[in-house]
C-alpha cells in the first residue's frame, strides 16, 4: 500500500476553494428562484392551485310548465343527461380533446373550435358538448373518470311537448341560446344555455327559464371528487297557467287535421284565447334537443311553411268576412241610409268594368239590403256600399275596428295585416288609387290582409257592441287592455241579428246551424287569383292557388262568450271548409259548459296529468312518431 | 484508534446534517403518502436511513485505503451486475435497472456509483501532476464511459448522466488544459446530434417540453407546471404541514420521490426551502473542507467524488422541481424515498468519514 504515500503532490487548494464558491453560489441562485415563485409570484400560483383542485358543476335549473286554464299539464319537463367538457383547467382539456372526440363521436375539428369559442367565458362555465347524452356515451363517460377528468354528465331537465305538433305554435319551443343573443342579453345568458325561441317559451322566457345554479367541489388529480366546497341551489322557472282550454284545443287541432290553415277561439269578454291552432306543426319535441341541420332545413323550406303561426302571421285577404266591417261602417257613418237597398242581378259594373257576385252563376239576389246581404253574402250590395262610403271611410272604420295593426297578443312575431288606403297606396306603392279598387275591397279583396286572430278580434268585438279585448294568452294576467270604439245598439242588434241569419236563417252557413245554440257568424272565400288567370295555370300549382276559406263564428247572439275565427288554405268556401271547424268548437264549448253546470267536468280534471301519448290527435298527413328522440338527434350535434 | 479519538475523530456534524435532511425526507413522504394506497412508505424509508447509517458507520472504520485497493474488484464487480441487470434485472418505470436481492429491489446502478467514485479516487490518486495529460484524460473517458453506456442501455439517461460528475471533478480538480476542455466541448457538440438521434421519443419530447413549454402543455410540461404551481402556491410560510393541496391531491407527480421538494416548498413554503437548502449547502461545504484536509490525495478525490455526486443531484432535482431543467428521474438524496439512492448517500457519506477519521494517519 505504501505507493499511495510517496510522492504526496498537494494541489493548488484554490480550486478546492472555487468548488466551495460555486456550492453556496448556486444555493443562493436556487433560492432566488424559489423567492421568485413562493413570494413574488405567489398569488398567480395559489389561484392555479385553486382552479386545480376546485370543480365547479353546474345546477341546470328546470323549466316552468305550461298549464291549461283548468291546471292540466301542456308542456313538461323529462330528466336527461347533457355531456360537459369543464374548462376548469385548461391544459386538461387541451390534452383531454383527440380521446373526447374518438369516445363520442365528435370530430376533433369542431370540438377545438368550440373550446376556442369558449376561451372568452368565464372558466367555471363549461362548454355543453351533447345536450342529449346516448346510453353509449355515458357508458363512455363513467369509464374514463379517471383520464378524462374534464368530461362531465350533468342531469338536465329536457322539455317535453305534447306529440304531433299539438299546441305547438303556442307552446313555441326552447333551444340553445345563440351568440347573437348572450351579446344583447346583457349577461343574463350563458353559452349552452336553453332559452325560448319561439311562442310563450320566448315572450314569457323570463318566467319560465330558472337560474341555474353550481356546486363546486374539491377533486384529486384523478378528477375524482374528494369533498364539496359549497352549493349554490338552481332555482327552478315558475309555471306559467294559459288561458286554453285543453278541451278546446283538442277539438281545434282535431278539426283542423290534414288541412292547412289556423283557428282562433277567444272568449270575446275578456280577451282570453280558448284554444289556438294552425296547421301543418312540427312536433316542438325535435327542437328539445340540438335539431339536425337537414331536418331544420326541411321546416324551413316546406312550402307548406309548417313553422308559420298562421294564427298570427298568415296575412290573407278576409273576403266577406270583412263585409261585416262594411256595416259597421255603412251604420255608424250614416253615410247611407240603413234601410239602403241594390237589385243583384249577378253582375254589376263600376267605373267601367264589370263586378260578379258570388252567385252570378245561378242568376241574382234580386232586392238586397243589408240583412240579406249579409246573411247571403250578396257582393253586389256591399260593391254599391263601398262605392258609396269610399275607401277612405273604410279604411277609417277598419282600422277602428282593430284591422292593419297587431292585437298585441302575448306572442312573439304577430303580423299587423293591411288596411289598404289611398294615403297608404300613395306613400308605399307611390301610385294613385283608382276606384275600383275599392269596389273590390268592399267584399275584403284587393291589398286588405286580416290575420285569423285580427278576425277574431274584431268580430268579437263587433258583437260585443264595440269593446275590444287585447287577446291574451297568460291566465289571470291582471287588467287587460282593451280598445273601445263604442256602437249603437241598434248597429249592434241588426249586425248580431244578420250574423245569426248567417247560420239559421238559411245563410251561407246554415249547414253548420247547432240546435239549441245562437251560433252566428260570417263566412268568407278569398280568391287568390282572378277567374281568368285560374285557367291559365293548372295541376299542382293551381291547387295553392284555389280560395281561401274563413268563417268566423260565435256564440251566443249577444253579449257573446266565445268568438272563433277558422282559416282553411285552398279550402274553396267558407262555408263547407271552415265553417265546421268553427262549429266543432263551439259545440264543444257548449258541451263542456252544460256538463260542468251538472258538476262532471272540473273535478275530474283538475290538476291531471296528461298520459304519455297525449294527445290523442289523428293527423292523416304525418304518422305519429314513435320512436324515442335520442336516436333521431344524438348523432350529430349541428345548430340550425 | 483508541476509543476517545473515535468520538472525537467522528464527524458528529456530518451526520447530524444528513439525518436532519433525512427527517425532513421521512416527514415529506409520510405527508405526501398518508392518505393513498402507498401509506406507511415512511416507516420503510426510516427502516433504509437506518440501515444506511449502519452501513455509514461500518464504512467509517473501515480505512478507506483497503477500499481503494480494492477499487479494480469493485468497479468489474459493478459492471459485472450493469451487465446482469441488463439480462435478469425487471422493468420498473420504465427501466431495467432493478435486481432482486434476498427479497429486496435494488437499483445497482447506485452501487457503481460508488465504485466509480472509488476507482476514479484511485486513479487521481496516482496522478502524480497538477495537470492532466491526454492519455490519462482518456482513460478517465473509458473508466466513466463503459457504465454510463451500460446504464444508457437500461435506458436510464437521468443515472447514467449522474455518474459523469465524479470524473468531471477529478478532472477539473487535477487540472484540465485548456485545449483539453475545447477539445471536449468540440466533441460533445459533434457527438450531440447522434446522442439526439439515440434518445427515446418520450425524452425528446421532454426536452421540447422544457424548451417550450408553451406549446407542450401536456404530460412533461405538465408535470413541470404542477411543480411550480406546488412551490409557488406554498409561499413564504406554507400551506402547513399536510395541507398542500397539490400535494394531498395528488398533483404533484411522484411526490414522494423525485418531487419530494416540491412538495416540501408547498407545505412549509419558501422557510422550509430556506431550511432545506441551508442544509445541504452546509453537509457539501462540510464535504468540500473534508477534502481539504484529507490525509492525501486520494482520499482528497474520494470526498471530492462524493461532493460531486450529491451535489449534481441536488443541482439538477431542485432546478428540476423549479423549473429550471427538463424532467429527469433523478432522486433527492437523503430526502426522495428510495432504498438503493438512500443507501447509496450514507454508504458515500461512510466512505467521506473514513477519510476523515484518517486524516493525521500520515
Amino acid at each position: 500500500m505504501a505507493y499511495w504515500f510517496e510522492n504526496e503532490h498537494r494541489l493548488p487548494g484554490s480550486r478546492l476553494a472555487f468548488v466551495s464558491y460555486l456550492i453556496v453560489g448556486v444555493t443562493l441562485l436556487f433560492l432566488l428562484g424559489f423567492w421568485k415563485l413562493q413570494v413574488v409570484e405567489s398569488d398567480y400560483y395559489s389561484e392555479l392551485a385553486e382552479r386545480n383542485r376546485i370543480r365547479t358543476i353546474p345546477l341546470i335549473a328546470a323549466r316552468g310548465r305550461m298549464l291549461d286554464r283548468e291546471g292540466r299539464v301542456l308542456v313538461d319537463n323529462y330528466p336527461s343527461f347533457s355531456v360537459l367538457l369543464l374548462r376548469d383547467d385548461e391544459t386538461e382539456v387541451e390534452r383531454s380533446l383527440p380521446e373526447v372526440s374518438a369516445g363520442l363521436g365528435i370530430p376533433l375539428e369542431e370540438l377545438q373550435a368550440q373550446v376556442e369559442a369558449a376561451r372568452k367565458m368565464p372558466r367555471f362555465q363549461p362548454i355543453v358538448l351533447k345536450p342529449e347524452a346516448s346510453p353509449a356515451d355515458i357508458a363512455f363517460i363513467e369509464a374514463h373518470r379517471a383520464d378524462l377528468p374534464a368530461l362531465e354528465l350533468i342531469m338536465v331537465h329536457r322539455r317535453r311537448y305534447p306529440r304531433d305538433g299539438f299546441l305547438a305554435h303556442v307552446a313555441g319551443y326552447v333551444g340553445e341560446v345563440s351568440d347573437l343573443e348572450i351579446e344583447r342579453s346583457n349577461g343574463r345568458y350563458r353559452p349552452g344555455n336553453i332559452i325560448g325561441k319561439s311562442g310563450l317559451e320566448r315572450q314569457y322566457n323570463s318566467v319560465l327559464m330558472g337560474t341555474d345554479g353550481l356546486r363546486r367541489v374539491i377533486v384529486n388529480s384523478l378528477g375524482r371528487e374528494v369533498g364539496r366546497l359549497d352549493q349554490k341551489e338552481a332555482i327552478p322557472g315558475k309555471p306559467i297557467q294559459l288561458t286554453i282550454d285543453y278541451d278546446l284545443q283538442v277539438v281545434a287541432e282535431a278539426a283542423l287535421a290534414g288541412q292547412k290553415g289556423a283557428v282562433v277561439a277567444l272568449d270575446p269578454r275578456t280577451g282570453e284565447v280558448l284554444a289556438m291552432a294552425s296547421h301543418p306543426a312540427p312536433d316542438s319535441n325535435i327542437f328539445a334537443v340540438r335539431v339536425p341541420r337537414e331536418q331544420w332545413r326541411e321546416l324551413n323550406e316546406d312550402l307548406d311553411r309548417p313553422l308559420l303561426n298562421r294564427a298570427i302571421q298568415a296575412q290573407l285577404a278576409p273576403g266577406s268576412v270583412f263585409k261585416i266591417v262594411m256595416a259597421v261602417a255603412m251604420l255608424e257613418s250614416k253615410a247611407i241610409p240603413e234601410d239602403f237597398t241594390v237589385f243583384c242581378s249577378g253582375i254589376a259594373d263600376f267605373y267601367g268594368r264589370p263586378f260578379r257576385c258570388h252567385v252570378y252563376k245561378k242568376g241574382g239576389h234580386g232586392v238586397v239590403g243589408l240583412h240579406r246581404g249579409i246573411v247571403q253574402s250578396c257582393d253586389i250590395f256591399f260593391y254599391n256600399v263601398g262605392k258609396r262610403l269610399g275607401i277612405h271611410r273604410i279604411a277609417y272604420y277598419s282600422t277602428a275596428l282593430g284591422l292593419g295593426q297587431k292585437t298585441g297578443i302575448d306572442l312573439p312575431g304577430e303580423e299587423a295585416g293591411l288596411v289598404p288606403s289611398s294615403e297608404w297606396k300613395r306613400r308605399v306603392l307611390k301610385q294613385k288609387w283608382y276606384p275600383g279598387e275599392t269596389i273590390s275591397v268592399a267584399i275584403g279583396q284587393g291589398a286588405t290582409m286580416t290575420t285569423p286572430l285580427q278576425l277574431a278580434h274584431t268580430i268579437g268585438g263587433i258583437a260585443m257592441g264595440g269593446v275590444f279585448k287585447q287577446p291574451h294568452l297568460l291566465l289571470n294576467r291582471g287588467n287587460v287592455a282593451e280598445t273601445r270604439f263604442p256602437l249603437s245598439e241598434a248597429t249592434t242588434a241588426k249586425l248580431t241579428q244578420a250574423m245569426f241569419g248567417v247560420v239559421n236563417e238559411g245563410g251561407t252557413a246554415a249547414s253548420v246551424r247547432l240546435e239549441g245554440i245562437e251560433f252566428c257568424g260570417k263566412t268568407g272565400t278569398a280568391q287568390l287569383i282572378s277567374a281568368e288567370g285560374m285557367k291559365k295555370v293548372a295541376g299542382k300549382a293551381a291547387k295553392r292557388l284555389t280560395d281561401n276559406a274563413w268563417f268566423v263564428g260565435y256564440a251566443p247572439r249577444t253579449r257573446p262568450e266565445i268568438v272563433v275565427a277558422a282559416l282553411v288554405e285552398h279550402g274553396e268556401h267558407g262555408s263547407t271548409a271552415a265553417a265546421p271547424v268553427a262549429r266543432d268548437i263551439i259545440k264543444a264549448y257548449y258541451e263542456k259548459k252544460s256538463a260542468r253546470s251538472k258538476q262532471q267536468f272540473t273535478v275530474q280534471y283538475k290538476f291531471h296529468e296528461l298520459p304519455a301519448d297525449a294527445p290523442t290527435v289523428e293527423r292523416r298527413s304525418v304518422p305519429a312518431s314513435q320512436g324515442a328522440p335520442v336516436e333521431l338527434l344524438a348523432g350529430r350535434r349541428n345548430r340550425p | 484508534m483508541k476509543e476517545r479519538s473515535w468520538i472525537r475523530d467522528f464527524d458528529w456534524w456530518l451526520l447530524g446534517l444528513a439525518l436532519a435532511i433525512a427527517a425532513l425526507g421521512i416527514l415529506e413522504i409520510y405527508s405526501a403518502t398518508h392518505n393513498g394506497n402507498l401509506a406507511g412508505l415512511h416507516w420503510k424509508q426510516l427502516s433504509w436511513v437506518g440501515v444506511g447509517v449502519l452501513c455509514l458507520l461500518a464504512l467509517a472504520f473501515v480505512n478507506y485505503h483497503s477500499i481503494l485497493d480494492q477499487a479494480p474488484v469493485l468497479y468489474l464487480l459493478g459492471l459485472a451486475s450493469l451487465v446482469a441487470v441488463l439480462f435478469f434485472g425487471h422493468t420498473r418505470f420504465g427501466s431495467k435497472s432493478w435486481l432482486v436481492i434476498g427479497g429486496v429491489n435494488l437499483q445497482v446502478s447506485e452501487f457503481m456509483k460508488l465504485a466509480i467514485i472509488v476507482a476514479l479516487a484511485r486513479f487521481f490518486g496516482e496522478v502524480r501532476t497538477d495537470r492532466l495529460l491526454l492519455p490519462d484524460l482518456v482513460r478517465v473517458a473509458v473508466l466513466t464511459g463503459v457504465p454510463v453506456g451500460l446504464v444508457l442501455l437500461q435506458p436510464d439517461f437521468g443515472t447514467a448522466m449522474m455518474m459523469i460528475p465524479a470524473a468531471l471533478m477529478g478532472v477539473y480538480l487535477t487540472g484540465l488544459q485548456w485545449k483539453h476542455a475545447l477539445a471536449l466541448v468540440l466533441l460533445a457538440v459533434v457527438l450531440l446530434p447522434v446522442g439526439w438521434s439515440l434518445l427515446k421519443p418520450y425524452q425528446k419530447e421532454r426536452i421540447f417540453t422544457f424548451l417550450r413549454p408553451d406549446e407542450h402543455p401536456q404530460s412533461a410540461g405538465y408535470q413541470t407546471l404542477q411543480s411550480k404551481i406546488a412551490v409557488g402556491s406554498g409561499g413564504f410560510w406554507g400551506k402547513g404541514f399536510g395541507k398542500g393541496s397539490q400535494n394531498q391531491l395528488g398533483f404533484v407527480p411522484v411526490r414522494w420521490s423525485d418531487f419530494i421538494f416540491a412538495a416540501l416548498a408547498e407545505e412549509m413554503g419558501f422557510s422550509g426551502v430556506l431550511l432545506t437548502l441551508l442544509l445541504y449547502m452546509a453537509l457539501l461545504l462540510r464535504l468540500v473542507q473534508h477534502a481539504q484536509r484529507a490525509g492525501d490525495r486520494a482520499g482528497m478525490f474520494i470526498v471530492m467524488g462524493v461532493t460531486a455526486i450529491l451535489g449534481f443531484h441536488i443541482l439538477i432535482n431542485v432546478a428540476m422541481v423549479i423549473g429550471y431543467m427538463p424532467v429527469t428521474g433523478i432522486p433527492l438524496p437523503l430526502m426522495s424515498y428510495g432504498g438503493s439512492a438512500t443507501l447509496f448517500v450514507f454508504m458515500a457519506l461512510g466512505l467521506v468519514m473514513s477519510v476523515r477519521m484518517r486524516r493525521f494517519v500520515n
